[in-house]
């Protein structure tokens, strides 16, 4: 039974947040670019899921990607490039309480956040991760990225680039303590949204790579793939996902797998044409490290003097008659 | 030289010469335990009421080949009937487990003429004729030299009780030393069984009857004996180095969150937190490198629990871009620095204080943060309680001094008595006034208060970029400009609550020595003994940095001559190619011209060690005007 007092609290508390409570300026993306999808994918998460905007954060590092938390209506960390993930890692082990998102790009999270990329994945901290992959460096005009094709025309490789293009995929499934790995392409908002919401409802650090256009410095990148729908191969499983009839109809180019299958999941991730999208891989049992972490100790300043004194104890010198009583 | 090995031959009960202070050192290979001796040397001292400062000798190297001159392991103690503030002049005393890290310490020119060493002598009639050759070879040499070489049969004298005398030796070491300083032995039993209490009752009764049989030993050989009066403590105090008390500050700050990777010579408060936390509720969290672990203290404190990092000279580099973040987007952060010698890797072991003008102006841009610094073990328990509250009233970084020389000296000083005032008041969840703004810079102060995580109504996104009153990416230059003024007004604000620096001595005279960081004991002594000598010299020392507090031009203005002292490279006047108008001056120095525009001369001594008082006495004396 609740009195009149809790009812009130209650329906204080059920204030219904719609769209444009997750909404903040105009994003100043280039039209067409793939970080507007994601954006709207992730505010309606938001509203679906109605997360209390103030309980909710989304930190990135720098690049067009990293702008994203400024057009949330959220607590938003825009931090420095590459250092995302651990920001967010400190963010999550100091507030559990906190919904912690985090938006990188190729460059951001691939290249000089590469070191924290891999120790996030081992960390496993819950949080949700979108790799917004444009495959070149955006806001620094145009250089070739980690993820870049060989042979991509840049500004630094004017004459192609030299090196084969890093796996995101393939990198995140070789990391032991890896829990969720998925892949979607900003051109589906449908199934791209369901894989924002599956990565969201991961307990533990869920890595969605997002294969996006850039309309400005990578035009025809992408273009063979979204012309041709059987360039993208659909993953569905019943404990992944389910594939809606008017996606089926376009997108025949599907396959079932077991989300639990890892061995498989590092078959379909070294696969780039047709691209995969869906969950590769998902397993909710490998421990969170701030559940590890966390003793859950009320840190009174009562038991942080009993705790100091006990300390204190062990180096004390005591005045030859002992401890005053 | 027969004379020199009088300790062969029994002596008749001797009487105790008093003495006001003595440096003692035990060095052995590492592993062998002159560590625990020397420790619980000053323990038991430092219970008799004597001062005490202990140093750890330690070799480069973790397992370094026995018997190596690099290989000195172990202890300096300096034992004194007042307070003792610092590691003193060479040593008076040592007892050594080998004759080559004693020559290590020679070589080092640690000894001061004429010292009494106590020798191992089984490597006398050592198998190896190469290894008992060297020993004659090197007994004979320091004999020849004026030392007053006792050989000493410890292995001998162990073999009697235990068969590994490798693990006793230390205990039946300091039974000696207990005797020689006529150290209370029932005391000395205490605490070992105190050291060793979590093991078993045998392995006490074993060290005590070692302990025992060392005494006995010196007291039936040994033709000397000293007595360091003491002055009872009438309250309870603590023993612990620089990096424990550090850590027990983190604790008492409230702070709970430590983000590190492993770094000399900070690692070991670390350590110590690691094992407190598991104890009294806390994380330390060892990242994947140090710009993680400074990102990771960000994102804490960001999130409302102001976190600490803990690192030394090249992690504090790398994070600096991490702490220009923190300046910018005002997020308090406490970041210790813990300093070695440099650049690059430098001297990781050892002392020096080359990490303040990079303190102050490091990180790209204007990055106005607070830099104080430790000046005694006590402070490094208070000065991270002072941070924090530094760090979350102002949201700002402060930068906290240490360095290799406090991290492992030992001192005992008042056994801290908690306030519930030291710790942070829970996270601040209310919501926030319709209309406030996340950066409401205050126009006087440059103050805004901040909006954590979990505050309706607070929602905003803090940014690197420079950014107006609502955090929104700031294009207009008037703003930038703004902006840049209220973080450096906080500075101004912070400094209005500071007060000037007390003056060692009198408050006007010939010469004012001004110092900072872990030199104040040395310095204080130095001063103390030219005072003895008639001289007008006082000395001033400074804890905060940056900013300055209120006062210093005004107590300079009463000198003739004002200069510093430091460990970091000062160019030497007398060089060649140096004068005015290329000279680099010391750190401090440097500091003082720039904003007093006064002549502050420095000296400075950049050796790894900390400074002697005797050496600087001598060089004060010469800088007199």
């Amino acid at each position: 039974m609740t009195t009149a007092a809790t009812e009130c609290l209650l329906q204080l508390y059920d204030e219904r947040h719609e769209l444009e409570d997750y909404q903040s300026g105009v994003p100043r993306w280039c039209t067409g670019c793939g970080d507007n999808a994601i954006l709207a994918a992730v505010q309606r998460l938001c509203r679906d899921e109605q997360l209390k905007p103030e309980k909710t954060v989304f930190v990135s590092g720098i690049g067009c990607s990293s702008r994203l938390p400024h057009y949330m209506k959220t607590y938003g960390f825009h931090g420095i490039h590459g250092r995302a993930l651990p920001i967010a890692e400190g963010v999550r082990m100091a507030r559990p309480d906190l919904h912690v998102f985090v938006n990188t790009g190729d460059g951001d999270c691939c290249s000089i956040g590469a070191a924290h990329w891999i120790h996030a994945l081992r960390y496993n901290m819950n949080l949700t991760v979108f790799l917004h992959d444009n495959q070149v460096y955006g806001l620094t005009k145009k250089q070739a990225s980690p993820t870049s094709p060989k042979g991509l025309k840049s500004n630094t490789t004017p004459r192609g680039s030299y090196l084969e293009a890093l796996n995101p995929l393939t990198v995140t499934l070789g990391v032991q303590n890896v829990s969720f790995v998925a892949q979607a392409v900003d051109w589906i908002p449908e199934v791209l949204y369901d894989i924002v919401s599956a990565a969201f409802h991961h307990k533990g650090l869920s890595f969605v790579r997002i294969v996006q256009r850039c309309p400005e410095w990578l035009p025809q990148l992408l273009e063979p793939f979204l012309h041709d729908p059987m360039k993208v191969k659909l993953l569905h499983h019943d404990d992944g996902l389910a594939i809606s009839p008017g996606i089926a109809k376009v997108y025949k180019n599907t396959q079932r797998h077991d989300p639990a299958d890892m061995n498989r999941a590092r078959e379909i991730a070294s696969g780039v044409d047709p691209i995969p999208v869906g969950i590769l891989y998902r397993n909710p049992d490998v421990p969170c490290y701030e559940d590890l972490r966390v003793t859950g100790q009320l840190r009174t300043p009562d038991l942080i003097r009993q705790g100091l004194e006990a300390e204190l104890d062990k180096f004390t010198v005591w005045p030859q008659e002992g401890p005053a009583t | 030289m027969q004379a020199a090995r009088a300790a062969r031959g029994s002596v008749a009960p001797r009487a105790a010469t008093t003495l006001t202070q003595h440096v003692v050192e035990i060095i052995s290979d590492s592993g062998e335990g002159a560590q625990r001796c020397g420790q619980s040397l000053g323990a038991i001292a430092a219970r008799m009421g004597n001062g005490v400062w202990t140093v750890e000798i330690i070799p480069a190297e973790i397992r370094p080949p026995a018997r190596s001159v690099a290989g000195a392991s172990g202890n300096r103690i300096r034992l004194g009937t007042g307070p003792v503030t610092n590691g003193g002049d060479e040593t008076d005393l040592v007892v050594a487990f080998n004759e080559q890290v004693l020559l290590g310490r020679v070589r080092a020119r640690e000894l001061k003429a004429g010292a009494t060493i106590l020798l191992e002598s089984m490597w006398r009639d050592h198998p190896d004729p190469a290894i008992a050759a060297s020993y004659i070879e090197v007994h004979d040499r320091l004999a020849a030299a004026g030392y007053r070489v006792h050989e000493v049969p410890m292995e001998r004298e162990c073999r009697k009780l235990v068969s590994d005398a490798r693990r006793g030796k230390n205990m039946f070491a300091l039974g000696m030393l207990c005797s020689i300083y006529s150290l209370d032995l029932e005391l000395a039993r205490e605490q070992i069984a105190l050291a060793f209490g979590k093991k078993a009752a045998s392995v006490v009764a074993t060290n005590v009857t070692l302990l025992d049989a060392g005494f006995a030993w010196a007291e039936e050989h040994l033709d000397f004996k000293y007595r360091i009066p003491a002055v009872q403590a009438t309250e309870a105090q603590i023993v612990v180095n620089g990096n424990t008390a550090l850590a027990l500050g983190v604790v008492a700050s409230g702070m709970d969150i430590c983000a590190m990777y492993p770094i000399t010579p900070a690692t070991s408060a670390s350590h110590y937190l690691s094992e407190m936390f598991e104890n009294v509720g806390g994380i330390v969290h060892q990242a994947e490198d140090e710009i993680a672990a400074c990102a990771f203290a960000i994102g804490a404190s960001y999130a409302g629990r102001c976190a600490v990092t803990i690192t030394s000279g090249p992690g504090y580099s790398l994070k600096q871009e991490g702490i220009g973040l923190a300046v910018m987007a005002e997020i308090p952060l406490v970041v210790v620095n813990v300093q070695r010698g440099g650049p690059s890797t430098g001297q990781p072991t050892k002392a020096e204080q080359g990490d303040l003008l990079t303190s102050i102006f490091g990180s790209h841009g204007d990055a106005p943060k607070v830099v104080m610094a430790a000046a005694t073990v006590e402070d490094c328990f208070y000065s991270m309680i002072t941070a924090r509250k530094i760090a979350e009233t102002f949201n700002m970084v402060v930068i906290v001094l240490s360095d290799a020389n406090l991290a492992t000296s030992q001192t005992p000083f008042p056994r801290p008595i908690f306030s519930e005032a030291w710790v942070a008041p829970p996270i601040d969840q209310n919501p926030v006034p319709a209309g406030a703004r996340p950066y409401d810079w205050d126009p006087v102060t440059g103050l805004a208060r901040r909006f954590v995580p979990g505050q309706p109504g607070g929602m905003h996104t803090v940014t690197g970029l420079a950014h107006d009153r609502d955090s929104h990416v700031a294009y207009d230059p008037d703003i930038n400009e703004e902006s840049l003024r209220a973080r450096s007004l906080k500075l101004a604000a912070f400094q209005t609550t500071l007060r000037p620096p007390p003056v060692f001595g009198d408050a006007e005279g010939d010469l004012l020595v001004v110092g900072w960081g872990s030199t104040k004991g040395t310095i204080e002594e130095a001063v103390e003994r030219l005072r003895a000598e008639g001289h007008k010299v006082s000395s001033m020392h400074l804890r905060f940095l940056q900013p300055l507090p209120p006062g210093i031009k005004d107590v300079m203005a009463r000198f003739t001559k004002v200069m510093t002292v430091e460990t970091n490279w000062a160019d030497r006047p007398e060089d060649e190619i140096i004068d005015e108008t290329n000279r680099r001056y010391s750190a401090l120095a440097m500091l003082l011209r720039a904003r007093y525009l006064v002549n502050v001369d420095c000296w400075t001594e950049v050796k790894g060690q900390p400074i002697k008082p005797g050496t600087l006495a001598r060089v004060l004396r010469a800088r007199l005007p």
